[in-house]
């Protein structure tokens, strides 16, 4: 019995799903893509983006999506702040590939077990006055915990294509990216430059973060469910596009729906992995390489 | 051939000694806890064959860790195989699976490679919690063979496990010495350089994976006995993936020595801050040590040991 009310169910609820998707990974097609930091400790970022949210929310009753917005500025000195070691202890002295990756694998874990020891590993959520509603358009049901994450989601993407095509800044750190040296001979500080590309990506997190407690609970292990995500869809979307980045988190999303729809949950996951896996085996350069 | 035949009876007499210690009886917590210290001397060994010899950063540990552990889960379900051949037969589908990663290299190198294999243990991860007939994610609980050969159970895992982890590092040494390790180091440096010099990177990277998978499939094999019950999460822990990297980082990439010191330091700190603090707070202490080593000590233990013999 196959169910096309089902599919078209899940169909959406991907597409969604996808657009939240899009707002987790921007940071890392920032950070990955463009400055080619393998950032893995970008979802514990994430994470605690969403635990920040979640304080100002249960303390203050403060919306979500505001809280998120609030800490932005925070998060970007925490981004410059991990960049300038970064840079300090392993780029400037050729290092990066090795120790630079456990490096950050390490502030991955030092953030998780944190987050563990101050808040448990009971699941988290906020609250807030449209998060439980929903819309019915002819069958399909549309609830507003993923309709707004999704609209956020693909403002922030938006944003970041506007910034990087068109202020001064966006177009150093697209020329970063491509020839540090030319950029150097042109009389910009290319780390300075890359300072402030990882700190957007840092922020980019906390907006994401609190999107990620507003679609379901969170744990600080949650973590580790988004580094194959993050990864699959920066690779998938082309290293750093952002238009590929959003149109990569829509497929990946709606295969996800659809294989939790119609396998169960727990295949999902492997879902995303397995994409990845594939797109690194036959296609490293991802769906839009450039 | 003489010096190696040296280093294979310094093996034997620490055995020896292990099972002195077995003989010993001592408060039964100290075989318990020097177990899971004898497991990650196994554990970062054989990262360090992949990760510290060849270059290629493996977070996938926790994949083959557990596909030893569940290939023994598999056959004591089948027919209560004796734990000699849950080892051989544990590190074997582990070594396919390592093989299958080192043609992963032909392809991804670097950060790639990495990202990969932690992608193919939650891909593993998701494999076995669907899988029932090994417990899916309720796990499932295994009953040990009545009759050790001596002590009780825990002592006798205990001294299988120190055998394990004196043979692996004969292994590590053995390879560090003869021509695989500089080949290894030279690709390491840099594999174009070393592809051109006629290194055979293939084959040399191939050996590596494959080694250092059967060495972790080894590791985790005896794990279901002693445990006793085996979940998903315990088995793909990814304390496995942090401290198979932390350990040979802090005491050292470059020597056989640096795992040893490094997991017998973490592994021993974290015994201890078990016990006495809590069990996440020595999981922190672990990632701060990395992160102090990686950025300050980048040579590990074994590094700052150097720079103080050299004038």
């Amino acid at each position: 019995m196959f169910s096309w009310d089902l599919l078209a169910n899940a169909v959406v609820a991907g597409v969604l799903l996808g657009g939240f998707y899009a707002a987790v990974s921007l940071g890392i097609g920032l950070i990955f893509g463009l400055l080619d930091i393998a950032n893995i400790a970008q979802p514990a970022f994430l994470i605690l983006g969403a635990y920040a949210a979640y304080v100002m929310n249960s303390a203050y009753g403060l919306d979500p999506i505001l809280a998120g917005i609030a800490f932005t500025p925070v998060f970007y000195l925490l981004g410059a702040v991990v960049y300038r070691v970064y840079y300090g202890s392993f780029e400037r002295r050729g290092q990066e590939s090795l120790r630079g990756l456990v490096f950050f694998f390490g502030i991955l874990f030092i953030i998780e077990v944190s987050l563990s020891r101050k808040f448990g590993v009971d699941y988290r959520l906020v609250q807030a006055g449209y998060i439980g509603k929903s819309i019915d358009l002819g069958g399909i049901g549309i609830s507003f915990r993923y309709l707004v994450p999704c609209l956020v989601g693909v403002a922030m993407t938006l944003a970041l294509y506007l910034f990087l095509a068109r202020t001064f800044y966006g177009r150093a750190i697209m020329a970063v990216s491509q020839d540090q040296a030319a950029l150097r001979l042109m009389g910009a500080d290319p780390i300075r430059i890359k300072t402030i590309a990882f700190g957007i990506g840092i922020a980019a997190a906390s907006l994401a973060g609190a999107l990620l407690i507003m679609i379901a609970p969170v744990i600080p292990s949650t973590d580790r469910d988004y580094i194959g995500r993050m990864f699959a869809i920066t690779v998938l979307g082309g290293m750093g596009s952002i238009g590929g980045t959003l149109v990569a988190a829509v497929i990946l999303g709606v295969v996800e729906s659809i294989m939790a729809t119609f396998f169960g949950p727990s295949w999902s996951l492997a879902v995303s992995f397995g994409i990845l896996l594939a797109a690194l085996a036959v296609r490293p350069s991802g769906l839009f390489g450039r | 051939m003489r010096r190696a035949w040296v280093s294979v009876l310094i093996g034997l007499v620490v055995v020896a000694a292990g099972v002195a210690l077995a003989s010993l009886r001592v408060n039964p917590y100290v075989y318990f806890a020097g177990y899971v210290i004898l497991q990650y001397v196994v554990i970062a060994t054989a990262w360090n064959i992949l990760g510290g010899y060849g270059g290629y950063v493996n977070f996938g540990t926790p994949a083959f860790f557990a596909l030893g552990a569940y290939t023994a889960v598999v056959l004591i379900q089948l027919m209560k195989a004796p734990l000699p051949v849950l080892i051989v037969a544990g590190g074997l589908v582990s070594a396919l699976l390592g093989l299958g990663i080192g043609y992963l290299t032909l392809r991804l190198r670097g950060t790639f490679f990495s990202i990969a294999t932690l992608a193919l243990s939650v891909v593993l991860q998701t494999m076995i919690i669907n899988w029932e007939y090994v417990g899916g994610s309720r796990g499932i609980s295994v009953i040990r063979p009545s009759g050790p050969p001596f002590g009780n159970y825990v002592v006798f895992l205990f001294t299988v496990m120190l055998a394990l982890a004196v043979g692996a590092v004969l292994v590590a040494r053995f390879i560090e010495r003869s021509w695989i390790g500089r080949g290894l180091a030279a690709l390491r440096d840099n594999e174009e350089a070393a592809e051109c010099m006629g290194v055979p990177t293939l084959r040399l990277k191939l050996f590596a994976t494959t080694i250092s998978g059967f060495l972790l499939g080894v590791a985790g094999a005896p794990f279901p006995y002693y445990v006793t019950f085996v979940v998903p999460d315990s088995a793909f822990a990814l304390d496995y993936a942090v401290n198979a990297l932390a350990m040979p980082m802090i005491g050292g990439t470059t020597s056989w020595m640096g795992p040893v010191i490094g997991a017998v330091l973490v592994g021993t700190a974290q015994q201890l801050a078990t016990v006495t603090i809590s069990s996440d707070l020595n999981l922190l202490i672990v990632g701060v040590v990395l992160v102090a080593f990686v950025v300050l000590a980048p040579e590990g233990i074994l590094g700052l040991v150097r720079r103080l013999r050299a004038p």
